[in-house]
């Protein structure tokens, strides 16, 4: 194989526990671990991805298991033990890696089918690799593919549209525990984008009040201002409690801001009346152990896609066209990544012809160099008209699809006939 | 007259239970108006059977065993229509109908023989006494009902598992609303209830308090009540516990309904 395999390896919320899940998920920023990648020996090109419900690397190598092995352990070493990783992690190369990547831009794979965050998300991320110039030929072609299949399946389908997200399933299960929600209070903990989703929706039923606490106030101001709400410190959020009803926090904080002893006092000073909180961060922001105090109901990330799995057949056939059209532009890459494979052939095979072409013109005329400008541009002319012709018919036979004869074996029979590596041809084949 | 009216009455009941539980399982809007119509024709078949009873018998008919379940199935049924009539809670019916039916077959299965008063029972204190008691009784049956909803809901809320019950029972809010106005009707009913029967056994027996085991465990399950309430309204309960709290009270006012006539004897046995 004259090319480098395409490996991704990642968790996503369908294989591994947000558990797991918050222990890998890169808090810190992509540009420390895409620096670290480009220590390890053998990736040519990488790109990483870390949002609430997956975790993936993308890279192009070589050696396909020294690499995992190497990256794996680079990443995740020391946050999870191997054995617990190697139950929860998947691994794509090739074909299905591209396919994985194309499904996760079209929301595909997303924990909510359909919705629009995780192209920006992919793009984000794409930027950094891009900055720290951890993408190159076959990256930066796969992932602006991936951008173009997510635009065509959200035109083509009408998957987003009818898109349940997480923050319409809070507002479901918000609706549950208080019936009417005219008159309830919500608070925003962190203001983060899929927060402000979920204030939007709230709003639309009729809360009363929205308040915001966020660690710089002035985003908090502004985003309050979005919902004619108040804004608080972090430091207020006990206090506020008393007298908000749902509470939806998305800080980026990597410890819990919330524990059960801090909400238990405040149970008996709202005279028990029930509290919603919704968890939407990753690392979790809320102790899972509030949910046993009386009257206190805790859906995190995962509660609510159970909820949101309760009303989603109907997407489901959108779904279908959609995974139709991705499997449509897999085909198209794949055959993208074939042609990669015979350019070296295609560039050695006209250096070799050009060049033998060269050499007999000299031979009958002498150095071309000692002729005048308009004789030499003839010659030249004819020495690629002459390459071009002979040359016609092994490329298209390289080129178009054989449905007999595959293209490793075209390869083959090409490279046999000119004899190219039998150094025959003047180039090194990996110069391309 | 009324022994037919009574038996046409089970039966209709017994329809509208099956179209509630239709309605339950196949979430058919339709199925729960026709389930509605039904269990308003069967209260109003039931309505009319206990006053040619009482035009039979000559006195209120809340004598007998077979009269006191009857009554008391009259008396939810009362009571579930005038909280229907003011607030909706999802499925409320299905729970409602299928107590009054298991009711409506006990009532059917004791002895429906009509007996003369005895004469130191002969007084106006009886129908305000037992019908305000076993009006006060409906109440409570459907604070408990409510408490049992909200507890299966609050389960599947709690425990994050959808199963049968999470689409098909209203919102926690709603099912607490329904146990909050049922203790506030039906607490002060209860004790009405408990002072007209002392009046009454003054009059009839010249004590107010005989200590008698079924005064004894009305007393009981008044302050049970008297407790749910207090949390409730003062202390700021909600939710599980008054729930429960509504459950254990209720299977207190059964034992002194039934349980007391039967395994403790005393003056205020029914008369069989």
């Amino acid at each position: 194989m004259s090319r480098d395999t395409i490996v991704l390896l990642g968790v996503n919320h369908k294989t591994t526990p947000l558990a797991v899940r918050e222990k890998l998920a890169l808090s810190a920023g992509y540009e420390e671990p895409l620096h670290a990648l480009g220590q390890v020996e053998g990736l040519r090109e990488y790109y990483l991805l870390s949002t609430c419900n997956r975790v993936e690397v993308l890279f192009t190598c070589r050696d396909v298991e020294l690499s995992k092995t190497r990256v794996l352990e680079l990443l995740f070493a020391n946050r999870v033990p191997k054995e617990e990783l190697d139950r929860h992690i998947y691994q794509y190369t090739n074909a299905e890696a591209v396919e994985h990547l194309f499904l996760v831009a079209a929301s595909l794979d997303s924990m909510i089918i359909g919705e629009a965050q995780i192209l920006g998300q992919l793009k984000e991320a794409y930027r950094q690799a891009a900055k720290c110039g951890s993408s190159g030929f076959v990256l930066n072609k796969l992932l602006h593919k991936s951008f173009s299949v997510a635009k065509r399946v959200r035109t083509e389908t009408r998957i987003g549209a009818s898109a349940v997200s997480i923050s319409y399933a809070a507002v479901e299960m918000a609706r549950k525990i208080f019936g009417d929600l005219a008159g309830k209070k919500a608070m925003l903990v962190g203001a983060g984008e899929m927060a402000e989703l979920a204030a939007e929706h709230l709003v639309g039923q009729g809360i009363a009040e929205v308040v915001v606490a966020n660690r710089t106030l002035q985003r908090a101001v502004n985003l309050a201002r979005c919902f004619s709400g108040r804004a608080v410190s972090l430091e207020e959020i006990i206090e506020q409690l008393q007298h908000v009803d749902i509470i939806i926090s998305s800080t980026g904080s990597p410890e819990l801001i919330l524990r059960k002893e801090d909400v238990r006092p405040v149970m008996r000073e709202r005279r028990n009346r029930p509290l919603f909180f919704i968890d939407i961060a990753v690392p979790r922001d809320l102790d899972p152990a509030i949910n046993e105090l009386d009257n206190v109901y805790l859906y995190d990330i995962d509660d609510l896609h159970n909820v949101v799995e309760m009303n989603k057949s109907e997407r489901d056939k959108e779904a279908i066209k959609a995974q139709r059209i991705i499997a449509e532009e897999k085909l198209k890459f794949g055959k993208w990544l074939l042609n990669i494979e015979s350019t070296p052939t295609i560039i050695q095979l006209r250096n070799l012809v050009e060049n033998l072409v060269r050499g007999e013109v000299e031979k009958s005329v002498g150095r071309l160099e000692g002729l005048n400008g308009l004789e030499r541009q003839g010659l030249e002319k004819m020495v690629a008209a002459i390459t071009g012709k002979m040359l016609y018919h092994p490329l298209q036979y390289l080129k178009n699809d054989h449905h007999c004869i595959s293209q490793q074996d075209r390869i083959n029979t090409v490279r046999n006939l000119f004899q190219l590596d039998n150094g025959n041809g003047s180039d090194d084949p990996d110069a391309s | 007259m009324s022994f037919l009216l009574f038996q046409a009455s089970v039966v209709i009941y017994l329809l509208s239970a099956a179209a509630y539980l239709v309605f339950f399982l196949t979430k058919k809007t339709a199925v729960r108006r026709i389930g509605r119509g039904i269990f308003l024709a069967a209260f109003v078949t039931h309505t009319v059977n206990i006053l040619t009873r009482y035009l039979e018998t000559g006195h209120t008919p809340i004598i007998s065993h077979h009269e006191t379940i009857s009554f008391f199935a009259w008396s939810l049924g009362c009571c579930y229509l005038s909280f229907r009539w003011r607030y909706t809670v999802k499925n409320l019916g299905i729970f409602v109908s299928t107590l009054v039916v298991v009711l409506m077959l006990i009532a059917a299965f004791s002895s429906r023989e009509m007996f003369p008063l005895a004469p130191a029972l002969q007084s106006w204190w009886l129908p305000v006494h037992a019908s305000i008691t076993l009006i006060a009784d409906g109440f409570l049956a459907l604070a408990c009902i409510g408490g049992i909803m909200y507890l299966l809901q609050e389960r599947e809320i709690k425990s994050k598992r959808f199963g049968l019950f999470y689409s098909r029972l209203p919102s926690l809010e709603s099912l607490d609303k329904l146990n909050q106005h049922c203790l506030s009707v039906g607490f002060p009913l209860f004790t009405l209830g408990l002072i007209t029967g002392s009046l009454w056994a003054k009059q009839a027996w010249g004590a107010y308090w005989h200590w008698d085991p079924k005064e004894t465990w009305s007393l009981v399950t008044w302050f049970l009540y008297a407790a749910a309430v207090h949390q409730r309204f003062t202390v700021g309960w909600r939710g599980r516990r008054v729930a429960i709290l509504s459950i254990i009270a209720f299977i207190s006012v059964l034992f002194t309904l039934w349980g007391v006539s039967f395994l403790l004897k005393g003056v205020h046995t029914y008369v069989s």
